[in-house]
């Protein structure tokens, strides 16, 4: 029996691991060949073709432009979020469970909420007419106002995206042991010496899974960007979606699809390499 | 545990592959495909031709299926409701069931022969069945006539006295009043191929960087002044019109008819302006056909024969805006939003300076990146301010290349070529 128990693990995996490999392994190996032949022989024709297209520069651009801006707003708000609710003794769920109602929604959803907000016949611009601040109706998301265009995506995203984040963190929080906190409050730390010396770096797996997380979801931003700027703020996903679903090209679209993978890759390794876990502290 | 696990992977395995089990005639389409249309067709002009599934597919994906279908050599579908561009390539790998017996019928029942000889794609046999036909106008809102420069005829605008009104307009309301559905689903790539390159250049392909091309991007630019920004986001032009933020728009009838036949005392409707080379304009036909192994042929059949009678065909033109292919008089009761929308397609196809552009053929699975060459000029010329010539020369090496690629010849306005549609 014991010696029959070894493999027994491997065993109970392997239903999972072969599931893997049908449905993720193949279809990538298959997109990666995709991406590097033309014709059926290897071939960098289309990611030359991806390099040279006009919105190539603009999508790499603008997405590392929205994650640079999105991902470090969202992680202050949910520790924001997640240090207040922890002090809160009753309601804390009902708190918890309101904050998160965006995560249930669509990301396409989303983008439409905000597009009935930030369009020219929007609650938006009716309330600055109201209030007299305008004259006529405003343009918010036309390619003559990049800026705005690109802050209401970066609002819709953070609205979005942020609730996973503070999700992720709280769990962290909540396995801070109270008894370094008290410890440090005797010592006569202050507030915030107690969250930057304690806080911040217990909670540091959780830091590290919500970045990831994050970080990866935002390069992959798509939904959002394309209900509200349309062909105006091209993307990477989006870029890869219309080369797919438009312009039928499939060696373009698995170009796109293979650069999003390489970036996502290289931000995790990044965070792994940054924000560095002690091995038992690991799950 | 482990028979449990084997006898899960084959109960899945089985499930995976097991087909549905098809008790109804499935008709694929692209056309009317937004909700409300497609609610038409299921509750009214399919009604009483027994079980149909009327299902909707985007152009690129339809194109998709029907070879996905045609290489497994498993049909689902039984009838499919494309335009003449997106069942010349199904023609072209000959995987259409000839129809020359319904064309016979329909012919003597008052179809007419030319719009019957669009149907057999170049073939001897009859390909597909003209189901409906419609084309691209310009509407506006009444209010905007006062503006209209003094001597000019809605009628027969020129682009010059487009852009004078345009600019009336905006100095009158303090906003750029035209709109264009350059949107992602809008249908921009057809204003450039079926309109303003004709208009200008008296061709599509041969003509694309052409110095007629280069004065026509001009007068574009100038256009554009006057064009509402937003109209990269739209997609339908009937909603901005509806809500006020265009006054006037071009844009697919089927797309601008919920808004006239909304408030149909509020617009006109009249023909796209007129270049130099004379009026361009683009005749959509949609047709219907059967593929060839479709399970459900005479179900199929069927459905062709009872949407091609006079009563549905008129039922069609009230109710979506599409016009019937059969030679059928529009009652005097038709909904007054559709009789304006037919109202301008008849001013336009009887226009002295009317050009008919045909919708592109032959290029197969490569028509969005034909699109793709329109738009993206668009995007450098007009909306990155570039310089047109070296937009031009780049753009048109890569509209050559797709030619050779595709070896599509020559169509209307376009002279005929020998092989591949040359860019001159």
């Amino acid at each position: 029996m014991t010696k029959n128990r070894s493999w027994i693990p491997y065993l109970l995996i392997l239903p999972s691991v072969a599931f893997l490999a049908l449905l993720f392994i193949v279809p990538l190996l298959q997109t990666i060949w995709l991406a590097f032949s033309d014709n059926g022989v290897p071939s960098p024709a289309n990611a030359q073709r991806m390099m040279a297209d006009i919105n190539f520069t603009r999508s790499v651009k603008n997405t590392f432009l929205l994650t640079i801006a999105v991902v470090p707003v969202q992680l202050a708000i949910a520790l924001v979020m997640g240090t207040m609710v922890a002090k809160v003794g009753r309601g804390r769920e009902t708190i918890l469970w309101v904050w998160t109602i965006p995560l249930g929604i669509s990301d396409l959803a989303a983008g439409l909420v905000w597009l009935s907000i930030l369009q020219n016949s929007g609650y938006f611009n009716s309330l600055l007419l109201g209030l007299g601040v305008l004259e006529r109706q405003a343009s918010w998301l036309s390619y003559q106002t990049p800026v705005a265009l690109f802050f209401a995506i970066a609002v819709a995203e953070i609205w979005r995206g942020t609730a996973i984040v503070m999700v992720i963190i709280v769990a962290g929080l909540n396995q801070v042991p109270k008894e370094f906190r008290e410890a440090a409050e005797i010592f006569g730390a202050g507030p915030w010496t107690r969250f930057w010396r304690i806080t911040l770096p217990l909670i540091r797996p959780a830091l590290q899974s919500a970045l990831i997380l994050r970080t990866v979801l935002a390069f992959e931003v798509f939904a959002v960007v394309y209900a509200l700027g349309g062909r105006n703020f091209p993307v990477l996903v989006g870029e890869a979606y219309t080369w797919q679903n438009q312009n039928q090209n499939y060696g373009v679209a698995a170009a796109y699809a293979v650069l999003i993978m390489i970036i996502s890759l290289a931000a995790t390794l990044i965070y792994l390499k940054a924000i560095k876990v002690d091995p038992e502290r690991l799950p | 545990m482990k028979r449990l696990m084997s006898f899960g992977i084959v109960a899945s395995t089985v499930l995976a592959f097991a087909s549905p089990v098809l008790a109804q005639t499935v008709f694929v389409s692209t056309q009317l495909r937004p909700i409300e249309e497609a609610t038409v067709v299921r509750e009214e002009l399919l009604q009483d031709v027994g079980d149909v599934d009327y299902v909707v597919e985007e152009p690129p994906q339809f194109a998709v299926r029907m070879e996905a279908e045609r290489q497994a050599g498993t049909r689902t579908v039984s009838l499919v409701g494309a335009l003449h561009g997106e069942l010349s390539p199904l023609a072209d790998r000959d995987s259409l069931e000839p129809l020359d017996d319904l064309a016979k019928t329909l012919a003597a029942g008052g179809m007419p022969q030319s719009l019957l000889d669009l149907g057999k794609l170049g073939k001897s046999t009859q390909q597909y069945i003209p189901w409906m036909q419609a084309t691209y106008v310009m509407a506006a809102k009444k209010e905007a006539l006062q503006y209209l420069p003094s001597g000019a005829d809605v009628n027969a605008l020129t682009y010059d006295q487009l852009i004078e009104w345009g600019k009336k307009m905006q100095e009158a309301t303090g906003q750029p009043q035209i709109g264009f559905p350059a949107g992602p689903k809008g249908l921009m790539a057809r204003y450039f191929q079926g309109y303003f390159y004709p208009s200008f250049t008296g061709g599509v392909v041969r003509t694309f960087q052409s110095a007629d091309a280069a004065a026509g991007w001009e007068k574009l630019k100038a256009l554009w002044a006057y064009v509402n920004p937003n109209s990269t986001n739209y997609d339908f032009m009937q909603e901005p019109l509806a809500a006020g933020e265009v006054m006037v728009a071009w844009d697919h009838v089927a797309r601008l008819k919920n808004a006239i036949s909304a408030a149909p005392d509020d617009y006109v409707v009249f023909p796209a302006p007129a270049g130099p080379k004379g009026r361009g304009y683009m005749p959509v036909v949609a047709g219907l056909a059967i593929p060839k192994g479709a399970p459900d042929k005479d179900g199929a059949t069927k459905i062709i024969e009872h949407l091609t009678t006079p009563d549905v065909q008129l039922l069609t033109a009230s109710r979506v805006g599409f016009f019937p292919t059969l030679n059928v008089k529009l009652p005097e009761d038709l909904d007054p939003g559709v009789a304006l929308l037919a109202g301008a397609v008849t001013a336009t196809q009887a226009s002295k300076d009317a050009l008919i552009s045909l919708l592109p053929v032959g290029l197969g699975d490569k028509g969005g990146e034909f699109n793709k060459v329109y738009m993206d000029s668009f995007q450098r010329i007009v909306l990155q301010n570039e310089p047109i010539a070296d937009v031009l020369k780049t753009q048109g090496e890569t509209m050559a290349k797709l030619m050779t690629d595709t070896k599509a010849p020559c169509w209307a306005p376009d002279a005929k070529s020998d092989g591949p549609c040359p860019v001159e």
